[in-house]
């Protein structure tokens, strides 16, 4: 790749979706896109971007965008939080909203595990409060992502890495050397593609947002803004769930955390306000 | 420092097995099929055993149905570690009192997640 072909991939991940890509590592982006390059009948990653210069088609854009996202996902990836999730949040919740649905996001979801993580907790809570509904969303920004996650459908490999086996065997059924989740799983979730750093405000309120290990994959100047059009989703009892390494106070006062609970997060009340 | 009893026909299976639970800590004792497991059992019981299913003299499933009827062979926690994966067959190892099951081909990140579950990492 040139230095100019490594810029126009790091301006239109970031332009496009936010991203922020190091032009150091190169590596990277040409393992990223040689998939895309050999499907889109590319010989080469040089060959695709030149192609990209000349058709600047919209579809290949975002094929190239959605390549060089980081689709890292597995189930019940940080075990904690689902405990935490299952134990304190949605029977606190539930107690609180009664007959009214519970809504939860699994923003940036990649190919679905984690949103499919919250429906088999769902599904097995049996403490929650008799009629709780729980409304399952998952999101991603990359179509083929989301193709994945709505078919349900895992390898032999992504269901070792942090699902224990009495939930592989209660919820899954095996097909050839594949894992299919069972449609009463699969029926829980819905999914959408959203662009986290585009206008969030018509995605909708929810009571739980989860936005786990995408936010440092973000320019610093777009972090602020996905957080702050999160805040906006979330009502005031609500709560945000990310990964240890994210302190959304250094960035805004959206956000204040729990005490005494890793990644965690509660809207602050004079967020409104503010905005 | 907690010990792992590897049981597995393959030497080789044993030997990635061996470096990736020294890794998380264990103590490893090695036996190529069931009737060997079963002498160590006797002998000390391990914290958990790493089972093959497919063995000569004695298969994983009977050292396992044995175990469970020897006096102290409920305490070990006992993973599967087989090619076998029809759900049938991991139900079947659960009735008699697998703890989790790790099906082959594994790596050291497998092993490490299925542990964690365990409660054994």
């Amino acid at each position: 790749m040139t230095p100019e072909d490594i810029q126009l991939v790091v301006a239109l991940c970031k332009a496009r979706a936010g991203l922020k890509i190091d032009p150091a590592k190169t590596y990277l982006m040409e393992s990223r896109l040689a998939p895309l390059a050999r499907r889109e009948g590319y010989n080469s990653v040089e060959d695709l971007i030149a192609g990209l210069k000349v058709r600047r088609e919209e579809p290949l854009i975002w094929a190239l965008v959605e390549a060089m996202t980081l689709n890292e996902t597995a189930f019940f990836r940080d075990r904690a939080t689902f405990d935490q999730l299952r134990d304190d949040i949605l029977p606190t919740l539930t107690r609180m909203r009664g007959p009214e649905p519970i809504r939860i996001w699994s923003a940036a979801c990649a190919t679905g595990q984690e949103a499919y993580s919250v429906a088999m907790i769902a599904e097995e809570a049996h403490d929650l409060e008799p009629g709780a509904r729980i409304d399952i969303y998952g999101s991603d920004i990359a179509e083929r992502c989301l193709e994945k996650a709505q078919s349900g459908l895992y390898t032999q490999f992504e269901v070792q890495r942090g699902l224990p086996i009495q939930q592989l065997v209660r919820h899954f059924e095996k097909i050839e050397d594949n894992w299919q989740l069972s449609p009463r799983i699969r029926q829980r979730v819905r999914w959408r593609r959203i662009n986290l750093a585009a206008d969030l405000s018509g995605v909708g309120r929810f009571d739980v947002i989860l936005a786990r290990h995408v936010l440092t994959a973000l320019d610093d100047g777009i972090r602020r803004r996905v957080l702050e059009g999160l805040a906006a989703a979330l009502p005031s009892d609500g709560f945000l769930l990310l990964d240890a390494d994210v302190a959304p106070q250094d960035l805004t006062d959206a956000f204040r955390p729990v005490s005494g609970r890793t990644g965690l997060f509660a809207r602050n009340p004079s967020f409104r306000a503010a905005a | 420092m907690k010990t792992c009893l590897l049981v597995d026909d393959s030497r080789v299976i044993r030997k990635v097995a061996r470096r990736i639970l020294e890794d998380l800590g264990y103590e490893i004792a090695e036996a190529s099929d069931g009737l060997e497991a079963l002498a160590w059992c006797r002998a000390a019981m391990p914290d958990v055993i790493l089972l093959d299913w497919n063995m000569p003299v004695m298969n994983g499933m009977e050292f396992l149905r044995t175990l469970r009827a020897e006096p102290g062979g409920d305490t070990p926690k006992v993973v599967f570690c087989t090619v076998e994966s029809h759900p049938d067959r991991i139900r079947e190892a659960l009735a008699a009192g697998a703890t989790e099951y790790i099906m082959k081909p594994f790596d050291g990140d497998i092993i490490a997640a299925k542990f964690e579950m365990a409660g054994l990492a």
